[in-house]
């Protein structure tokens, strides 16, 4: 329906195989600017498979990625930061022995120019450079309101807080397109109405609110969403891709996937 | 104390940033600075001795501790790697007559140079394979010293001149002493600096998910060899520092073992922590003092071949009663003392 949309990422008839087992079989998708488009399918469909393929931990034996046009199928999961693609792990994957500012600060790396002469030296150069990227760190710590726990280590974070300061350091990369792998996996309630609501803070762009910090202010506009919640994903994506034993079964909008036979085939198995 | 009081609040980032924020840590420094700057006029040549062995251990093992305790990169070849400094500034001064002061730097230089290519292997493995890796340096490395006999002295060994400015010569224990904690503080200073931006920051990140560091936009190739550089780096000044030191260069000072006992002192004193590297070489040293010390007291009341086998025995204990009551090391002690007075006498959780 809103193919004017301009496309940010399209991923062309992937196949992926790990020996014999395949985990991705010609899986085309495409992910648009303004959009929140959601991966479902039940476990062991290929939906993680795919993010790692999106962000070069995996190497596609066939397809290709392009993100604005550009082939990036086998390129390193670093370089990929630099043009733009972050995310969040599935399993929380923050680095366990430094604070909540410094596990941000650390995701600022790429947009950072020190080197180690100037770090040793540390005053003039490296200091300022240091603050202007703690105050764009801190803007997005009081956005996802974790300052209470900025200068904790995270490993000591219940499961929740950690959730949220790995969001916190996938939006320190300033990212055009943001893939959060189950973002609200183990949550309870109340946990995941706060995670849907930043979502859709990311995705809407605070404006005047953080008139300084572009990520916040504008938005990040294209977002993947794999979630196991269903009621969650229904309100959340503008438009959903059904993967089943790692193909892609259905494409559409909620309203649409609802009522797809194959996908509550998929879901509920066989009917007879 | 040193301490920053609670109600001692932030009002700027670069003040958060920080180390030195109160006036009384400020006399604490200067208190350091003039005890190091007066006590050569009261100590012993033999407390000299001690102090100036101590501070080229600290260099070491802020090295190793950057590579080790920071980056992740375990490595038991960082006596390799001060061989490298030593014997590139004694080739240096003695055969080609170069000053210590253009030496030094190319000691390092090609102790960093030396890390980088034996920290190749880190790229492709890591943990235990690495560490048989860094022991393979080790070996090269002394290796390669005893065949090339005409420049290195081979097993024999090679004299080595004092360091100079013009006509002053480092040749008395005090003035050792001051060249080397002059060494010392700038070595802890950049050590102090690295750790707590950008480079610091992506090592800890490799160290802990390298995965996600990766996918964070850190080049890992790129600083697991800054690591293996800039520690090794390190190594190349403390080596410098011990062969000028003795005069003489010569394989039997930098045995295999000396490798082993500073990663215990990384571990005694916490990994990944710059204090820390400072508490464990210092504890780990003057344990060694100590156990001269009771040693022969020891060997006539008991065994006389119990004193050889003391300093050993003793080390290798107080590095397994760390790793199993106080894996953190003395920085985390450190740490609880600082909390306990800075919350001193409400001891409730501060926010900050």
């Amino acid at each position: 329906m809103e193919t004017d949309r301009r496309v940010r990422l399209r991923i062309d008839r992937l196949t992926l195989n790990f020996g014999g087992v395949r985990a991705l079989s010609d899986v085309s998708l495409e992910i648009r600017d303004h959009e929140i488009l959601a991966i479902i399918g039940p476990n062991g469909a290929g939906k993680t498979a795919l993010l790692n393929c999106i962000n070069g931990f995996y190497k596609p034996q066939r397809g290709e990625i392009y993100f604005d046009g550009r082939k990036i199928t086998r390129l390193r999961p670093d370089r990929l930061a630099k043009l733009g693609i972050a995310r969040t792990f599935q399993n929380i994957a923050l680095y366990a022995g430094l604070s909540t500012q410094n596990n941000l600060m650390a995701a600022r790396h790429m947009l950072m120019r020190q080197n180690l002469l100037t770090s040793a030296l540390f005053f003039g150069w490296a200091r300022a450079e240091e603050i202007e990227h703690r105050q764009t760190v801190e803007e997005i710590i009081d956005f996802l309101e974790i300052a209470p726990v900025r200068k904790k280590i995270v490993g000591v974070l219940p499961y929740g807080l950690r959730k949220r300061v790995e969001l916190g350091r996938a939006l320190a990369l300033e990212p055009k397109v943001l893939l959060l792998d189950e973002p609200m996996a183990g949550m309870n309630l109340e946990e995941k109405e706060d995670i849907a609501r930043f979502i859709l803070d990311i995705f809407e762009g605070q404006g005047a609110t953080y008139p300084d910090t572009p990520v916040l202010r504008d938005g990040v506009r294209s977002i993947v969403l794999v979630e196991h919640d269903m009621g969650v994903v229904m309100d959340l994506a503008d438009r959903i891709v059904v993967l089943d034993f790692g193909q892609k079964i259905a494409e559409g909008t909620p309203a649409e996937i609802k009522t797809n036979p194959q996908v509550i085939r998929a879901y509920l198995g066989k009917e007879n | 104390m040193t301490l920053r009081l609670a109600h001692n609040l932030k009002s700027a980032y670069a003040l958060d940033m920080a180390f030195i924020r109160t006036r009384q840590q400020w006399g604490w420094l200067l208190g350091l600075l003039v005890v190091l700057v007066v006590l050569p006029l009261f100590a012993s040549d033999q407390i000299l001795t001690v102090l100036t062995i101590i501070g080229i251990a600290i260099i070491s093992v802020h090295g190793l501790n950057i590579l080790t305790g920071y980056c992740g990169q375990i490595s038991i070849g960082h006596v390799g790697f001060m061989a490298v400094g030593g014997y590139t500034s004694a080739i240096l001064t003695a055969k080609l007559g170069w000053s210590f002061w253009a030496a030094l730097p190319v000691a390092a230089l090609a102790a960093g140079v030396a890390g980088l290519i034996f920290g190749l292997p880190s790229l492709k493995i890591k943990g235990f394979y690495l560490i048989m890796a860094t022991i393979a340096a080790h070996f090269i490395i002394i290796w390669l010293v005893l065949q090339f006999r005409t420049i290195t002295g081979g097993p024999d060994g090679m004299p080595v001149p004092k360091p100079a400015i013009g006509s002053f010569v480092f040749k008395t224990k005090a003035s050792y002493f001051y060249l080397v904690m002059a060494i010392t503080l700038l070595a802890t200073f950049f050590a102090t600096n690295i750790v707590r931006t950008r480079a610091g920051r992506a090592f800890v990140a490799i160290r802990d998910n390298d995965l996600a560091a990766e996918v964070m936009g850190i080049r890992l190739w790129s600083y697991k060899l800054q690591a293996f550089f800039v520690g090794c780096v390190y190594a190349g000044v403390a080596g410098a520092l011990v062969v000028h030191y003795f005069a003489f260069a010569s394989v039997d000072q930098f045995p295999f073992m000396d490798s082993v006992w500073y990663l215990g002192m990384l571990i005694v004193g916490g990994m990944g922590s710059t204090v820390g590297a400072i508490f464990g070489a210092v504890s780990l040293k003057l344990l060694d003092e100590a156990v001269t010390i009771v040693g022969p007291i020891l060997s006539a009341a008991v065994a006389p071949q119990a004193a050889a086998a003391l300093a050993l025995f003793m080390r290798g204990l107080v590095i397994a009663v760390f790793l199993i009551f106080e894996p953190r090391g003395l920085a985390h002690g450190w740490e609880l003392i600082k909390a306990y007075f800075r919350l001193w006498p409400f001891s409730f959780e501060d926010a900050d």
